[in-house]
């Protein structure tokens, strides 16, 4: 089984995420070699398309189709024609004309991967689109989730911050639940949506959400460029309430309880310095199975011989 | 020529290849390198044949799917499982093991993944059958069976740890 585009979780089966998950291992292993590059995407073209800024995701990507042999182009969007008023659907245009096999996109429009996904014959993977989907995000989660407990079945994990805007919580969650593994949210009550699954439980206190004994706990980003309206009083407050302070890391680490995050973390806001030197923190380990995740899902996604030319 | 190997013959196949590796490495150190999937079962035997005389040789296992050459025309990438060398590839004299030998496309397959790991002293090929028909100028240093067949025959070899059972299969292509 294959498919030609990664656009989210929610369209994957149990079987091809654990499929997913078991490749990562194997390209992983490629890391400690000293050359660490395969051959097999010789000669095929990846190109990515980001209208968000991004380093940790771009690079991440940019690294793994490196290692499968790729030639990679960034399409430099704040220099690119899109500036200069070109269309989205002109622009699609533009990348079918170059041929490329892949295009990495990244947009705060939701739905645009599926636009351009629908529109060429590349393989199209979604790097993050609005608040709605992660996919590669969550896989590396899931694969790192899966590292510390290989049989993540009735594991239980708990993503606190800013759910309502966040397309990774939406993307882990949901792979998390198909891996049977329990999910719950921990926020202000503004930032944790009530609609969605019900069997994702739902907290607005620090201490109640450990009383449920989490597995991991998996903190969010606070997205500092999107407090322009604010859900929450002051980033203060935030951290008063839903942060890993000094007192509540001394419990977590008691409990031995792993920490994850998806970068770049705010020092201070989601969680104090003692975390990142924390034995249980999972936050490196993250970003390097994040090349190996997308190295798995580049090498598994083919291109579709029926799609428009 | 019967086209079907028993298990008597692939038997026979080990006890020659294990022979001729032994009898050809007697004054150096060498390595065992299985190709998956189905060279690891043919390395494995090779290793057990060894021990039983009093020689034990380092093992390792290397998935190739990455270096073929045909993953572009594939419908779907072949699943990785991954390689395991649990020994230094340089300056080593590796052989590597496979189950047949046919057009020697996985061969420059596996020297390519070879070499990324390091820079052997020595590499030889040891194949349980050779069931010629070569598309690159490969030959093997060590043969367990050499088997006739025409170019599009289809070779099915079944070997217990993988399929149940040892069989080997010649079956005609009727296109």
């Amino acid at each position: 089984m294959t498919r030609k585009d990664l656009l989210d979780i929610e369209s994957l089966s149990r079987r091809e995420i654990e499929h997913l998950l078991d490749q990562a291992g194997p390209f992983k292993e490629l890391f400690t070699r000293s050359v660490k590059k395969v051959p097999a995407l010789k000669g095929k073209s990846v190109l990515t398309l980001f209208y968000e800024p991004s380093t940790r995701t771009l690079s991440s990507f940019e690294v793994a189709a490196k290692r499968l042999s790729a030639d990679v182009t960034n399409f430099d969007v704040p220099h690119s024609s899109v500036v200069k008023g070109e269309s989205v659907r002109d622009t699609i245009a533009t990348l079918q004309a170059m041929r490329t096999d892949y295009i990495i996109v990244r947009n705060k429009m939701a739905g645009l991967p599926l636009v351009i996904a629908r529109e060429t014959k590349a393989c199209v993977i979604n790097a993050g689109d609005g608040a709605h989907a992660h996919p590669t995000q969550a896989l590396l989660d899931g694969f790192t989730f899966r590292e510390v407990f290989p049989k993540p079945e009735g594991k239980k994990i708990l993503i606190v911050g800013d759910i309502l805007h966040s397309r990774v919580a939406r993307s882990t969650s949901t792979l998390m639940r198909k891996l049977g593994v329990e999910v719950a949210w921990l926020g202000p009550g503004s930032l944790v949506p009530k609609y969605g699954p019900e069997d994702i439980r739902r907290f607005t206190n620090f201490d109640e959400a450990m009383q449920w004994a989490p597995d991991s706990i998996y903190l969010l980003r606070v997205q500092m460029e999107r407090q322009d309206a604010p859900y929450f009083p002051s980033l203060r407050e935030y951290t008063k309430l839903y942060g890993v302070t000094r007192e509540r890391f001394k419990r977590i680490a008691d409990q031995g309880i792993y920490i994850m995050h998806p970068g770049p973390v705010n020092r201070g806001v989601e969680l104090c310095d003692d975390v990142m030197n924390y034995s249980r923190c999972l936050i490196d380990q993250q970003v390097e199975n994040g090349i190996a995740a997308r190295m798995a899902v580049l090498y598994w996604l083919k291109p579709d011989e029926n799609s428009p030319s | 020529m019967s086209n079907t190997l028993t298990e008597a013959d692939i038997a026979q196949g080990v006890e020659k290849l294990t022979r001729s590796i032994h009898e050809a490495n007697l004054d150096q150190n060498y390595v065992l390198v299985g190709l998956r999937s189905r060279g690891d079962e043919v390395a494995e035997r090779i290793l057990v044949a060894l021990a039983a005389v009093g020689i034990n040789v380092p093992m390792g296992v290397l998935d190739i799917s990455l270096y073929r050459d045909d993953l572009a025309h594939l419908n779907s990438n072949p699943k990785l499982e991954g390689s395991d060398l649990p020994f230094a590839v340089d300056g080593a004299n590796v052989i590597l093991v496979d189950d047949v030998l046919f057009t020697g496309r996985t061969v420059r397959a596996a020297i390519d993944a070879l070499m990324d790991y390091g820079r052997p002293a020595k590499i030889e090929l040891a194949v349980l059958i050779d069931r010629g028909h070569r598309e690159l100028p490969f030959s093997p240093n060590y043969v367990g069976i050499e088997l006739e067949t025409k170019r599009l025959d289809y070779v099915d070899v079944k070997l217990k740890e993988t399929d149940g059972m040892d069989l080997v299969e010649v079956t005609e292509n009727r296109d």
